[in-house]
């Protein structure tokens, strides 16, 4: 869990248009480590989507560097999984068609792939459904689905652009608190980016503040929670918990007075 | 609130039932929903028959001419002598037979030209003000075109057809697919894919539903199409069939197949509407 996985140095971005040039990003630097689980929040519009963008490589920063460092000691860019706000599952395809999609479009649909598919399946309990279509599948059982079709390319860092966001509260207390377990038992490196500050405190290793645009990293904070039990909601029992959330709240009041 | 009884604590529930027909809030809905689309379908028969008695009656006692309007009962013996001598069969035939083809092929040619401008972003740009003119220009003002470049035949008749069908399939498919969702775009790109396993397994399967209803509206205008071509360059077909007969001042033969027309127009279009049914069933 010591070992960084991932660097940003000085990373910079800015959107152009014919009226002007729109900072995005400007000199974000940091590490994240093997195992981590981390969270980045910030105002909205502050480049949040941006920077996992550029960490999935759909976008080339303008400046600064990425570099990584396998645990493994391989020299390949860490395969990353990428969680979008919404589950985007195909209604033309059925859930095992779904979750496979990655995979086909890879082409590593080997008996192999099939057998860690259905075992995934089966692991969260989607596995009588894989026949039906998605709209015949509650809220949060298409977001597990929709983890399912990202962890099947096996990534090595997860990347969720508000995942859940597009949920009920009630949904998605449980399914964050689900999803985030799940992440966890399989020791993946991941990064959440969300507005739901206490989700962030409930799940994350670290948090990261971000700035208004252009970002830059406006404060780090470590979380430590002592649970009580595991359940679902324990994280937000912990004791230490309103007074991370005040502190965030605080980071992020000042960042919307600067406004 | 007062406990419900359900019927059979009701000693006299048999008794009660007869007086009053007891419905459920859904069967009654039912019901009344029955009942209105019988009435729907009841009406529409007989506002057809009301016409065609109103017609043949205005013939019969001369109120109109029969040699210019004709009547239901000589299109009719107009359509079994068609039928007899075969001439219904071949002249039907000929028309569907250039009508399925030319709709085929600008189903095909519009998906195709739709996908490359959706596939260049520049090729879109440069050649939309093109399309836009094209597409409003009035097709049937190329007709003596094609005749004077194909001569007369079933070349120019398809011809015909797929001009006036081919430039508003593209623009409507080409709308259909940039309408797709960037972020399932997206998702094909995070999940390791190019621009092609975005347009196989995004843009093509999602755009069904456009595909379909453009199909709709093709089905159409591919028809009038022909009967255009026909009117101009043809010696067989339903569209020569009402120009000629009109030249002979043979009406009956004229309005006899313009109802054939109607029927195959409704046809052809019932034709995708089952397969839009099967596709949204098989979904």
């Amino acid at each position: 869990m010591s070992e960084p996985i991932l660097t940003l140095k000085g990373i910079r971005y800015s959107y152009h248009s014919l009226t002007g040039e729109i900072p995005a990003l400007k000199d974000i630097s940091f590490q994240v480590k093997n195992g981590e689980f981390l969270a980045l929040v910030g105002p909205s519009g502050c480049g949040k989507s941006t920077l996992l963008n550029i960490i999935a490589q759909l976008m080339e920063p303008e400046g600064g560097t990425i570099s990584f460092q396998n645990p493994d000691g391989s020299i390949h860019y860490p395969r990353i999984g990428y969680m979008l706000q919404h589950d985007h599952l195909f209604e033309w395809r059925s859930i095992y068609q779904n979750v496979t999609l990655g995979l086909e479009i890879q082409k590593k649909l080997t008996p192999e792939q099939k057998e860690r598919v259905n075992r995934l399946l089966q692991d969260y309990g989607l596995y009588s459904f894989r026949h039906k279509r998605p709209s015949e599948l509650s809220g949060g059982m298409r977001q597990r689905a929709a983890l399912i079709r990202t962890l099947a390319l096996d990534p090595e860092i997860l990347l969720l652009d508000e995942p859940f966001s597009a949920l009920d509260y009630q949904t998605r207390l449980t399914v964050s608190a689900d999803i985030c377990r799940i992440i966890r038992k399989s020791g993946k490196t991941a990064i959440l980016i969300t507005h739901d500050l206490s989700e962030a405190v409930s799940i994350a290793d670290r948090i990261l503040v971000l700035s208004a645009r252009p970002a830059t990293i406006k404060a780090e904070i470590p979380i430590h929670l002592t649970l009580a039990d595991d359940s679902l909601l324990a994280a937000r029992k912990a004791p230490e918990f309103g007074s991370y959330f005040n502190q965030l709240w605080e980071e992020l009041a000042d960042e919307k007075a600067a406004l | 609130m007062k406990k419900q009884h359900s019927e059979s604590d009701i000693p006299s529930a048999p008794f009660f039932r007869k007086e009053t027909p007891c419905l459920t809030a859904q069967e009654a809905f039912l019901l009344a929903h029955k009942k209105h689309h019988t009435s729907i379908r009841l009406s529409r028969a007989l506002l057809l028959a009301a016409f065609l008695a109103l017609w043949e009656i205005s013939v019969s006692f001369h109120w109109i001419d029969g040699f210019f309007f004709s009547s239901p009962s000589r299109i009719a013996s107009c359509f079994l002598s068609m039928l007899q001598d075969g001439s219904l069969a071949a002249n039907l035939g000929i028309t569907l037979c250039e009508t399925v083809f030319s709709f085929l092929l600008v189903i095909l040619i519009g998906i195709f030209c739709a996908t490359l401008l959706w596939y260049s972003h520049s090729a879109s740009e440069i050649l939309e003000p093109y399309l836009v003119v094209l597409n409003s220009l009035p097709k049937s003002a190329l007709a003596p075109l094609f005749i004077v470049w194909l001569g007369t035949g079933m070349t120019t008749i398809i011809v015909a057809g797929i001009s006036v069908a081919l430039f508003g399939c593209i623009i409507s498919l080409y709308t259909g697919f940039k309408q797709v969702d960037e972020e399932k775009i997206k998702l094909i790109y995070t999940l390791g894919g190019n621009k092609i396993d975005v347009y196989r397994k995004v843009i093509l399967p999602g755009s069904i539903p456009t595909i379909l209803s453009t199909m709709k509206v093709n089905i159409g205008l591919a028809l009038v199409g022909v009967i255009i071509g026909e009117f101009l360059a043809a010696r067989r077909g339903l569209g020569y069939l009402i120009i000629y007969g009109s030249q002979v001042f043979q009406l009956n033969l004229v309005i006899t197949s313009i109802l054939i027309l109607c029927i195959i127009a409704m046809l052809l279009y019932q034709c995708i509407q089952w397969a839009e049914h099967w596709y949204r069933k098989r979904l």
